[in-house]
């Protein structure tokens, strides 16, 4: 088996991302900051660790600016629903995922003023069409780091910068390339980032944050949820302090568990090592693929402009046509459709067939990318 | 014999607190913060004495939020 649907989630996880759950269910097991006794005070240095782990590797000087949520979705949701108030204008880029368009659409008739600037086909995003759309009631501009779609990364420390000249919150949705792809919330300009735990950070599913820029006064982010935080326990109203603030109810202890550990692998294999891998092996499959006969590849052919994910379609066959013939003769699993992200789709003109999309992680090899490459040509061949 | 201890806002502060105390050679423990000195159900940070003033320093230093600090004995 070929495992091709690394942004949706990655899969195989490191070994160790296992053993650290599994030591969390059979010598841990307690509720984090709900106790003074030895099991609560041990999940609790576990929540500390990975919060410490995240901070390090997003360039965050304070761990309790990371609050942890069940996914980018969650992030996202309370990133932007927490912040945007009836009469503020947001930027955002054709290229964003429905994790973000979603809940700008809910706010647009709530009062929030939205403006979708538009991308090339390639999805790429002109800096200088943002700096254009800017009013005096931009409150934020909201980008994905790089699409789910085509890979496409997004011009984030031209965009931060834009962003922090002018005065206004810069949020980036980085589901595809925290743990992939450098990100430095300093030097990018990143005022609020949200991250996934179980694409490239190698943990398991249900796990996420929202990291917090300094620039974010706390008490302008409304909490998604209130409830019971361990801490201020003789008050009813909700805790102001980061970061119990943002986190009600019993967390994800045996995720961030295995998400520390899979942060761990991150930071010691090195983001820049991860980067060079999978901008090798997304180089070789998009050369062999433009081979092909009868394929259109979507989004920037450079590897350098990309992450390693990539979206192409065979001509006269459906994207999931061609995703079941995949799997069936070669064991390939990848992922046709719109990818929940229809605006991209539009942009790169493929709504609303969609497209076969190939994501790699850093357990593909290159002997993998050859036997998709064989199969996609064979299957290309009795089709044309 | 009297001692100190200190107490954070949350479990959070108490954590890095303790790991930013032993890692400048401090000798403190994690206990469950008296029930006469707060409703929290956490935990606070137990010194000697003689550590109060270095230790709170240190925190400061670091800013970590302090909620309160006590003296007590056995």
């Amino acid at each position: 088996m070929i495992y091709f649907d690394n942004a949706a989630t990655s899969w195989p996880k490191p070994p160790e991302v296992k053993e650290a759950m599994v030591r969390f269910m059979d010598e841990v097991g307690a509720n984090p900051g709900r106790s003074g006794h030895r099991l609560s005070i041990e999940a609790a240095r576990i929540l500390y660790e990975a919060r410490e782990a995240l901070s390090k590797l997003f360039n965050v000087k304070d761990p309790s600016r990371i609050v942890f949520t069940l996914n980018a979705t969650e992030s996202i949701n309370l990133a932007l629903k927490g912040l945007l108030r009836t009469g503020d204008h947001v930027l955002t880029s054709s290229m964003e995922h429905n994790s973000v368009m979603r809940p700008l659409r809910e706010l647009e008739k709530r009062g929030v003023t939205l403006h979708i600037v538009p991308c090339s086909p390639q999805g790429e995003l002109d800096p200088e069409e943002v700096k254009r759309e800017i009013r005096s009631q931009t409150k934020m501009i909201v980008l994905n780091h790089a699409s789910n779609v085509t890979g496409t990364l997004l011009p984030v420390p031209e965009i931060g910068k834009i962003a922090r000249d002018h005065g206004i919150l810069f949020f980036v949705d980085a589901a595809q390339t925290a743990g992939a792809y450098p990100i430095d919330m300093e030097s990018d300009g990143i005022d609020l980032l949200a991250f996934t735990g179980h694409k490239s950070l190698y943990g398991p599913q249900g796990t996420g944050g929202l990291a917090i820029g300094e620039k974010v006064k706390i008490q302008d982010l409304t909490p998604l949820k209130q409830g019971g935080t361990g801490s201020r326990s003789e008050f009813e109203e909700q805790p102001d302090f980061l970061p119990d603030r943002y986190e009600s109810g019993t967390p994800n202890a045996v995720g961030i568990a295995g998400l520390l550990a899979g942060v761990s692998f991150v930071m010691k294999k090195g983001v820049a090592f991860v980067r060079q891998y999978e901008t090798q092996l997304i180089g070789k499959l998009t050369e062999g693929l433009q081979e092909v006969p009868g394929i259109l590849l979507y989004g920037p052919q450079n590897p350098a402009e990309k992450m390693a994910t990539l979206s192409f379609n065979l001509k006269n066959l459906a994207p999931s046509e061609v995703a079941s013939r995949l799997e069936d003769e070669s064991g390939i699993l990848c992922r046709p459709g719109l990818h929940c992200a229809p605006s991209v789709h539009k942009t790169i003109g493929t709504f609303p067939e969609g497209t076969v999309r190939f994501s790699l992680g850093c357990f593909n090899t290159l002997e993998e990318i050859h036997k998709v490459l064989e199969t996609i040509d064979r299957i290309a061949r009795r089709k044309n | 014999m009297p001692y100190v201890v200190i107490l954070f806002p949350s479990t959070h502060y108490a954590i890095r607190a303790e790991k930013m105390a032993k890692g400048s050679g401090f000798t403190v423990k994690l206990i469950p913060v008296p029930r006469h000195l707060s409703s929290d159900c956490g935990v606070c940070l137990r010194c000697s004495s003689d550590q109060k003033e270095p230790l709170e320093c240190l925190l400061q230093q670091e800013g970590i939020k302090i909620e309160g600090i006590h003296f007590l004995s056995d």
